[in-house]
Order: structure tokens, then sequence, then C-alpha cells
């Protein structure tokens, strides 16, 4: 399965990511629009670790793991994976108990910003981006979309 | 800020825009934009922007806008601001002024005065995606005596070629003065294309060994990096006398650029500025250029071209027929407007002649001399595009050196700030986190991307001309007409006026 990766080496930390999945995520129409949202409305599924002008960067966003143990947590069957092997969470189900972002190994998952129910990356499937937004936003080339 | 002098750009934020998301904040090496907490919004510190448009490029938004600050000084034609400027700010350091990449003065642009043929019914264009149409150009040494074994079979003579698949290659950029990956995307690109990069004279690191095939290395006033692996290494060998930028001085690398991979790489030491001489102290003849490069070459086995690169200056026809005669296989003349990454700005600014004039002289003065087969002619300073490398051609070069152009397919903004150690794009700088920007995977194949275009366009203008070949069209001045030249600078070029 295809998954996003990053290459520490090409991260340069400027958060660009961040703000292109809460906007991918946001269904604004304008990325302005986020001025003032962004955290208290919309958050991003993708964080960059690493401290400021710390020298090294990472954007971390989920693994989807084969041995998903977030989709074994889940108390309410939100979560799950299809047949791609992409982890998926339906916020219909979900019932904010969030043991997931509490099992998850990479933070990967979190609360969402109205702090009902969990969110987390599912490669851009779930809004109009096409493809994932950091992979094709990311200014450098650090985040790639691949087989591996 | 130093005194008296109002900053030179105005950022202007679109506050309606602007989301506060701090991207320009944390791509600034200039510490131009800031996260207000009183406020709640950005701000921006205009004084320190050197435009180099890193924020501008990236801005999610597109909320930022870098102008000229409108703020004049009383409007004086004898005294331009840039003029007073200058003044305040040898006031305020006592120094020599500092300035990076070519010469930006409005002195005139041959290349833009000199037009091109086509053909018209009596001789037929060539479609080159149609018919072949050959780009491939061999530099070195032409003119060998036929000799034949005692069997009377022909015994190769032929002195040692470069084989470049365009007649452009990557101008001397030396590892020091540039980054690391700028390096690797020169030296892949290189590769790819089938041409070659220039190591300048900051010696050739370890990593890029395996790209030597595509690698011409530089032995300079300073030596850096010399050592006889460095040397057999290399497809050729450069000696460079002079640079376009800077004709009759030598080159100053600040300390802060040399880093522990600098210093390993140049064999100097780290955090010491480095001082290349004006003169090769063992070079005051042509009989002692003669002296190096038979030294060089016996120190290759006679297995490799030799470069001898020289600025274009007053008379730089007499100094090409002396190098033609010295055993150089190659010259490579650098115009004045070519680019650096640091040189003191009268130098730039005052010193040196065009490249066009240059080379319509050597080309001419080496042919009547009957010595023009003896050397290759390479040309710099300022290619700006495929018009640009056909223009040359026909003057008289047998391929061009590309180098602000390359760094500008790399990212370069040309903020004419590489002096300072800090650019944003991850060239001009030895700084990780901002070497880190540039990434060598993407820059090669942009790289890569410009030439081949260049190739194509200098097939389609070869094919309008009828011309099936570069062969063809080296030193075919029939081909160009100047427009707006005067009579002098037509009998320079050798070319007659639009009309005619």
């Amino acid at each position: 399965m295809k998954r996003i990766y990053v290459n520490e080496n090409r991260c340069l930390g400027c958060r660009l990511c961040e703000w292109e999945c809460a906007f991918a995520n946001s269904g604004l129409d304008e990325m302005f629009k986020l001025k003032g949202r962004f955290g208290t409305e919309f958050s991003p599924r993708i964080k960059v670790e690493g401290e400021e002008k710390a020298g090294i960067n990472f954007a971390v966003n989920c693994r989807h793991c084969t041995d998903a143990v977030c989709v074994q947590s889940c108390i309410a069957g939100a979560l799950s994976k299809t047949d791609e092997g992409m982890v998926v969470i339906d916020r219909d189900k979900c019932v904010g108990c969030f043991t997931c972002v509490l099992v998850c190994p990479f933070g990967a998952i979190m609360p969402s910003a109205d702090g009902k129910a969990a969110q987390k990356c599912m490669l851009c499937t779930d809004n109009l981006s096409g493809s994932p937004s950091c992979v094709s936003h990311c200014p450098n080339g650090a985040i790639v979309y691949e087989e591996r | 800020m130093e005194e008296f002098i109002p900053e030179e750009y105005d950022v202007l934020r679109n506050a309606e825009l602007c989301i506060a998301c701090r991207v320009c904040e944390r791509q600034c090496s200039n510490e131009v934009h800031k996260f207000d907490k009183d406020l709640n919004r950005m701000i921006a510190d205009s004084a320190k922007c050197v435009n180099c448009h890193r924020c501008v490029s990236l801005c999610p938004t597109h909320a930022l806008k870098i102008v000229k600050n409108p703020d004049t000084f009383r409007e004086n034609y004898n005294w331009p601001s840039q003029a007073m400027k200058e003044i305040y700010r040898q006031a305020n350091s006592g120094g020599v002024l500092l300035s990076s990449m070519g010469n930006p003065n409005e002195y005139p642009v041959y290349f833009n005065k000199i037009l091109v043929n086509a053909s018209q019914v009596t001789n037929p264009p060539i479609d080159p995606l149609r018919e072949p149409m050959e780009t491939v150009v061999y530099l070195g040494k032409k003119d060998v005596e036929m000799k034949r074994d005692i069997n009377g079979r022909l015994v190769d003579t032929m002195p040692p070629q470069l084989k470049l698949s365009v007649p452009v290659m990557f101008s001397a950029m030396s590892y020091g003065s540039i980054s690391y990956n700028a390096h690797e995307a020169l030296a892949r690109a290189a590769e790819e294309l089938g041409i070659y990069y220039n190591t300048g004279e900051g010696g050739l690191h370890r990593d890029f060994y395996k790209y030597s095939k595509n690698t011409i290395v530089q032995v300079a006033s300073g030596r850096f990096g010399v050592h006889s692996e460095y040397l057999s290494a290399a497809a050729a060998i450069e000696i460079k006398m002079g640079q376009g930028a800077k004709p009759g001085i030598g080159g100053h690398l600040p300390g802060m650029k040399i880093s522990d991979e600098v210093s390993k790489t140049r064999m100097i030491p780290k955090g010491i500025d480095a001082i290349s001489p004006a003169p090769h102290h063992d070079i005051y003849s042509i009989e002692d250029l003669r002296q190096l490069i038979y030294t060089i070459k016996e120190a290759t086995a006679y297995s490799k071209p030799v470069i001898v690169k020289v600025a274009a200056v007053h008379n730089v026809a007499a100094i090409a027929s002396g190098i033609a005669r010295s055993g150089a296989d190659i010259i490579a003349i650098d115009g004045f407007r070519g680019g650096t990454g640091a040189a003191p700005t009268r130098i730039r600014d005052n010193v040196g002649i065009p490249i066009e004039l240059a080379l319509a002289q050597v080309d001419e003065r080496l042919r009547q001399e009957g010595i023009r087969d003896n050397v290759s002619i390479v040309v710099a300073g300022s290619v700006h595009s495929s018009a640009d490398v056909v223009k040359a051609i026909a003057l008289g070069a047998d391929a061009c050196y590309i180098g602000t152009a390359a760094l500008l397919a790399l990212g370069c903004h040309l903020c004419r700030s590489c002096h300072t150690g800090k650019c944003n794009w991850g060239i001009a700088t030895q700084r990780e986190d901002l070497v880190k920007r540039l990434n060598p995977d993407i820059g090669y194949k942009r790289l890569v991307n410009l030439v081949t275009a260049w190739g194509h366009e200098i097939q389609e203008m070869m094919g309008g001309m009828g011309i099936n070949s570069i062969e063809a069209l080296k030193g075919n001045r029939l081909m160009l007409r100047g427009v707006g030249l005067n009579e002098t600078e037509l009998r320079i070029l050798g070319i007659k006026h639009a009309g005619e």
C-alpha cells in the first residue's frame, strides 16, 4: 500500500504541511479563510516534530500500521482497516474516549478541534484534494507518497 | 541598521490574506518576519529584507509582496541614491564594498542587439523533429598532424577531447561558495545531460568523485584542494587565471563559510578566511603558463584537455593568442557580467569588457593567426538563454558556460547577497539548516530540464537557419545582424547591420 513517508534530511520544519492539511480537511474554498480558526476550528492531522531551529524536523502523520493498536483499542468500532490497509475513522461512531490517542505510538491520532471525536490522516481520501495535500505542497519534496 | 540608509524594500503583508502560519518567519534567515504576541499578528522589519523572495514564494495565501521602498532622497541626476547609499555605507564601515552575482548596471547587452537569420524560399529550413540535428560538440585541440605507421595506416594522434551533448556546461562555482547540495545537483545534472560541471577552486568533495567523468576541476591561484588524485579524477583541468566578475583580483571566501567539510575538501583550516591571491605566484608570462599547463599534462599522462580561463579584458585577443600557443586545449573567456559569490563592488561594476566583443575579437585574431584550431573557445558571463548560446556560437565560440542561469534553475532569485552566507534558497550558504532547503533530487531535475529545453531551442533555431549541426553554425557570422549598433561595434563584432 502507498503510504506517506518523510525524509528528515529534507524536512525544513516550515510547517506548511500542517496548514495545508488543516485547509484540505476544512472544507473551506480559500486558504486565507483559515485566519484565526487554525487550532480552534480546524486542526491538522500531520504534525512537524522537532523544536524550532533544532536543525532536525520531520512531519509525522498516520503510519497505517499493519498491526494497528488504535484499531484494536477502539471501544466503539470507529477505527477500522480498509482492504488496502489504510486505517480509517468513522467520525459518527467515535464516542470521543480517545483511547486511540493514548495508544498511538506515533502521536498520529488527535482529538479534532471541536474535541468531540478523534481525527487522523486518511491520505486525503476523505476530502477533495485528490492526492495527499501535504505531499503536493511540501516545498522541498520531503514528504512523499509511495509504495515501499 | 546602518546610519542614514533607508531600507531598500518594503515588505507588504495583506492583512486580510495573512493567516499567521509563520512559514515566512521560519524560512527567513534574515529574520525579517516575526509573530507579535501583543498584536496577535505577523509583523516585518523591512530593513533586514534582501528581497530574495523566499517568503513570497512559500506564502500559502499569497499575502506577501516585496516592493522597492518608494522613499527617496531629494532627486539628483548627478548623485543617484545608490551612489549616496554607498558613501554612507563606506562612511559607516571604512571598508571595501562587497557585492555578489554579476554586474547589474546599465551597460549594453550586445546579445540583445544581435538578430539571427532564418531560411526563406531559396534554402529550406530544417524541422528538427523530423530530420537529424547534431548538437554534439567536441572541445579540444583539433589541428594535428596526420601520421601513418609503417603499413600506411593512420596513427591516432588526436589530443584528448571533451564530448558535450549540447554546447552548454555549468561554469566554475566552488564548494564553499555554494553548498554541498548545489554541487550535487550540478554534478548529477551534468552526468545525466552528458555535459560537464566545474568544481571551481574549492576542490572536489570525496562524495563527488563518482561523477568525475563529467567533472572539470579547477587549479586556481589559491591551489585549494589540488592534489594528484583530484587531477586524475577529472575529465579536464581548468587553470583559472581570471574571473569576469573580478578581473585582476583573487578570491576571498569568508571564514564562516569554511565548515568542516569545506575545510577538508579545500585542505585549509576551518573558520579562517580563504584568500586566493590575485596572480598565480608562479605565472608571470605565457612561458610560465606553459610550464604549468605541461606540469598538469605530465601529471595526468596527457590524457585530459587543459582549459585556461581568463576574464575578458581590453587586450583579451592578444592574451588568447598567447594562450593558444602555450599548449592549452581550450580557452574559457569570462565576460564582465559574469557572476560571483563575492567581489568588491567597484571591480565588479567597472572592470572588464562585454563577452560578445571579447569573443568576436578572440575568434577573429586566432583565425588571422591561423591558430584557431589549436584551441576550442568556451564563453561565459551572462548567457541568458539558448538564443545567446546560438549567437555566441555564430560569433565563434565552441560552447558556453552557464553559472547564473544554472543557479536560477536551482531557485536563486538574484538577491545578490551571497556574500552574507545566509542564502535562503540553500545555494550560497554552508549553514546546515539552509543547505537543506535545496533538495538535490529536485534541483538536478530542474537543471536537466533547463538544458534539455535549451537543447530543443538550439535545434529549432539552427533548423530555421537551415543548419543541421553546431559545427556548421560555428563562426558563421553571416547568420547574425546587428540592430542599433554603431560602425565600431559592428566592426568589432564582425557582423553587418540588419538590412544589409
